[in-house]
């Protein structure tokens, strides 16, 4: 190339067309914005499935409710592959420590959905081994009631995540 | 040859040389025994009178009387179908024998009762705490113990095998220690597998369970009958009707209740049904560990299908408490049975797909085919019940044993493998999901007409329209929600052909609106201890694939 050619940046801004450029293949916005859109259509669910709830988040992924068509259908069990912990089910004592050290071993930014009333509040188990709530020990961003709740809710769940993580704020409660 | 308890009465107080004590509860078969003659006796009643399975060990607590603990063993004889309860008192300093020199599956339930009430074994192989965590003080299920008392803890325990594996309970520092979950997608729910691996060969393998162990039995302590019934859907999640079926039946069976005709038939359809999704997600998460993903979508919409038809029954999906004592919760909307009709033509495609796929698939049978294999034998002695004991090739399904809801008319065949291998259990559970199918049409083309319930007003809430319209259904429906079922004084126990195997409910009743203790047999309990030893030596890819065959639910098994 010779030294008179300019850059192709250049030659754009120079031109006398780059209005009807800038109509037809540029969106402007903010990066910040940019990133938010893509995490939130493509997020990387960690289901923590313990027990019936987990049965329901099998109906979410599956062909009837097909969480796929809110990009958050790779479901990966490593917690350092995903940003979105969907903790399915009751959280005992035992378990405790577990959930802790997985939601931990996720990269930031992650996000928390507490699936059911065990995850939510410890449900009708107010007893000797099971935690009140998985919010005892790492933080919730989300909470879907029901005993298990419907795909639908989970669904409805999904998607108040990602009105969280379009509008950029931090989760209600910092723990 | 038909069980007799006076021959058995004769020849045991002969031969054991005590004092025994035959009585009979409810129909059941109770002797009372000196702790000290436990081993003479179970001996002699497993090598004489064929009691081959050693179906539940519980403990009773009765804090106010000199000898505390209640000691609780369920034998069965498949041979002449007898059951025989035998029980003994022991005190709170007291140790008792173990049982493991008898039956092998003896293990686990000894260490449950250690966990939950402080009973010490002598003799016994490896008594530490199974359920609750390690950092738990007290025994829960002693009546001193209050349900709601939360204990943290922050520590997770690192590998480590039972001393019949070896002498040191740490992993070897020349092998490869592999831990698998409690959250790991090859586990579909909290189990732990710790494992020593010498290349693919695994050296010891061990399990640690107790990770969803969500107090049933306490929580089952301090509620009311009726309210117990959504607990039970929680057991066994993958097939929640056959619970809330089970439970009820026992409650009713005590009371002295028949249900009507057409709550039978429900229970049956429902009971099916429940088998069949079961099933179907067992053979599906089963082939997803082995990498056939498609599968999982086949069969997770024909569950979505029999999901419809349990909304239509209830509005509830999963956890459907469907049941009450003395019959069903609400009445079927018409057309439901015909619907019903519908689904099983749809499943039945289904299977017949999966058949296709699957069953002279090449590489499934590579997988599968010799796999975890476990002997007749060795399934009995582990109290193996369910498809897992029938591919080993053992005969024996509740529904024919002891027909219970008119099992008896229906005409339906039970398969039975040869190997024990996960080839054999796949067969089975496909062939008992054709069976099912063949007994939801036969049920749902011949529905009895009737009442869905009894009308007993100590036991079944009044009708809405009586409750609002008069003063008496108001008085009884006021009454019952105040005072409960009270079932008779004593003791129980009753079991169903569960998705897994023998679903029991040993039930103690003070006369109280709750009961005094209530005991879950769970089949995948006793099935799941013979996890370690059937993986001894095997592929690390094949502890995988045997864990699907052998349908571990984890509700049940940790309760």
């Amino acid at each position: 190339m010779s030294q008179q050619t300019a850059s192709p940046v250049e030659i754009q801004m120079n031109g006398p067309d780059i209005q009807q450029m800038l109509d037809t293949s540029v969106l402007t916005t903010r990066a910040d914005k940019f990133i938010a859109w893509g995490r939130k259509n493509s997020l990387w669910p960690l289901p923590f499935g313990t027990a019936c709830c987990g049965i329901e988040f099998m109906s979410v992924v599956g062909p009837r409710y097909d969480v796929a068509r809110f990009g958050a259908e790779v479901v990966r069990f490593s917690p350092r592959q995903s940003d979105f912990l969907l903790v399915a089910g009751t959280i005992t004592e035992k378990m405790g420590p577990i959930l802790k050290l997985i939601y931990e071993q996720m990269l930031e930014p992650k996000w928390v959905l507490a699936m059911g009333a065990c995850a939510s509040s410890g449900g009708f188990y107010r007893a000797y081994h099971v935690m009140q709530g998985a919010d005892k020990i790492i933080p919730v961003d989300v909470y879907v009631p029901g005993c298990p709740p419907t795909p639908e809710a989970v669904i409805d769940g999904i998607m108040k995540i990602q009105e969280l993580i379009a509008s950029g704020r931090r989760r209600p409660v910092q723990r | 040859m038909a069980f007799d308890i006076s021959v058995l009465q004769k020849d045991l107080s002969e031969k054991v040389g005590a004092k025994l004590e035959f009585t009979r509860a409810f129909g059941d078969d109770v002797v009372s025994f000196p702790k000290e003659k436990l081993l003479p006796m179970m001996t002699h009643l497993k090598e004489r009178h064929g009691f081959q399975f050693m179906l539940d060990i519980c403990g009773v607590d009765y804090p106010n009387r000199a000898k505390r603990f209640d000691f609780v063993y369920h034998l069965y004889a498949p041979s002449s179908k007898g059951r025989l309860r035998l029980k003994t008192q022991v005190g709170e300093t007291e140790t008792i024998e173990s049982l493991t020199p008898v039956y092998r599956g003896a293990n686990w339930f000894e260490r449950e009762a250690f966990d939950m009430f402080g009973i010490r074994f002598a003799g016994h192989p490896n008594l530490r705490k199974i359920l609750t965590h390690d950092d738990f003080v007290g025994h829960p299920l002693r009546k001193d113990y209050p349900a709601d008392r939360q204990q943290h803890t922050d520590r997770v325990q690192p590998i480590w095998f039972e001393p019949s594996q070896g002498s040191d309970s740490h992993p070897d520092k020349s092998l490869v220690p592999i831990n698998i979950g409690p959250s790991h997608p090859a586990t579909h729910g909290t189990l732990r597998i710790m494992g020593e691996l010498d290349g693919e060969i695994v050296k010891r393998l061990n399990v640690e369970i107790g990770y969803l162990h969500r107090c049933f039995e306490k929580m089952a302590e301090t509620h009311f009958y009726n309210q117990i019934i959504p607990y039970t859907d929680r057991l066994n999640y993958c097939s929640a009707p056959m619970n809330n079926v089970g439970f009820c039946k026992t409650v009713e069976r005590m009371m002295g209740v028949d249900i009507p005709p057409k709550a039978k038939a429900m229970r049956i359809v429902l009971s099916e049904l429940s088998r069949v999704i079961d099933h179907l997600v067992c053979i599906g998460t089963n082939c997803v560990d082995l990498g056939a993903l498609t599968i999982f979508w086949y069969i997770f919409e024909q569950r979505e299908r029999v999901y419809t038809m349990f909304e239509k029954l209830c509005g509830a999906r999963l956890t459907v408490a469907l049941t009450r004592v003395g019959g069903m919760a609400y009445d079927n909307p018409s057309g439901w049975e015909q619907e019903c009709l519908e689904t099983v033509k749809g499943i039945r495609k289904c299977i017949d797909e999966l058949d296709q796929l699957l069953t002279e698939n090449k590489i499934f049978i590579k997988r599968t085919l010799g796999v975890g294999k476990i002997s007749a034998e060795d399934a009995i002695d582990f109290g193996f019940t369910g498809p897992c004991l029938r591919a080993s090739g053992v005969n024996l399904d509740l529904r024919k044993a002891q027909p219970y809801y008119g099992y008896d008319q229906l005409d339906f065949d039970v398969p039975i493998g040869t190997n024990g291998d996960l080839y054999d259990r796949y067969l089975v559970r496909m062939e008992e999901m054709r069976q099912s199918l063949k007994i939801i049409e036969q049920v749902c083309k011949n529905m009895p007409a009737g009442d869905y319930t009894i009308r007993d007003k100590n036991i079944v809430l009044p009708e809405k329209k009586d409750v609002w319209g008069n003063i008496e259904g108001l008085m009884n429906h006021f009454m019952l929600v105040i005072k409960g079922i009270r079932p008779p004084v004593g003791e129980i126990y009753d079991s169903t052909e569960a998705a897994n195997g023998e679903l029991g409910f040993y039930l103690v009743s003070d006369g109280g609106p709750r009961p005094y203790r209530l005991k879950v047999r769970p089949p995948c309990f006793a099935i799941y201890q013979a996890f370690p030893y059937m993986m001894q030596g095997q592929y690390v890819a094949d502890v995988i694939a045997t864990l699907g065959s052998l349908n571990i639910v984890a509700g049940e098994l940790d309760r």
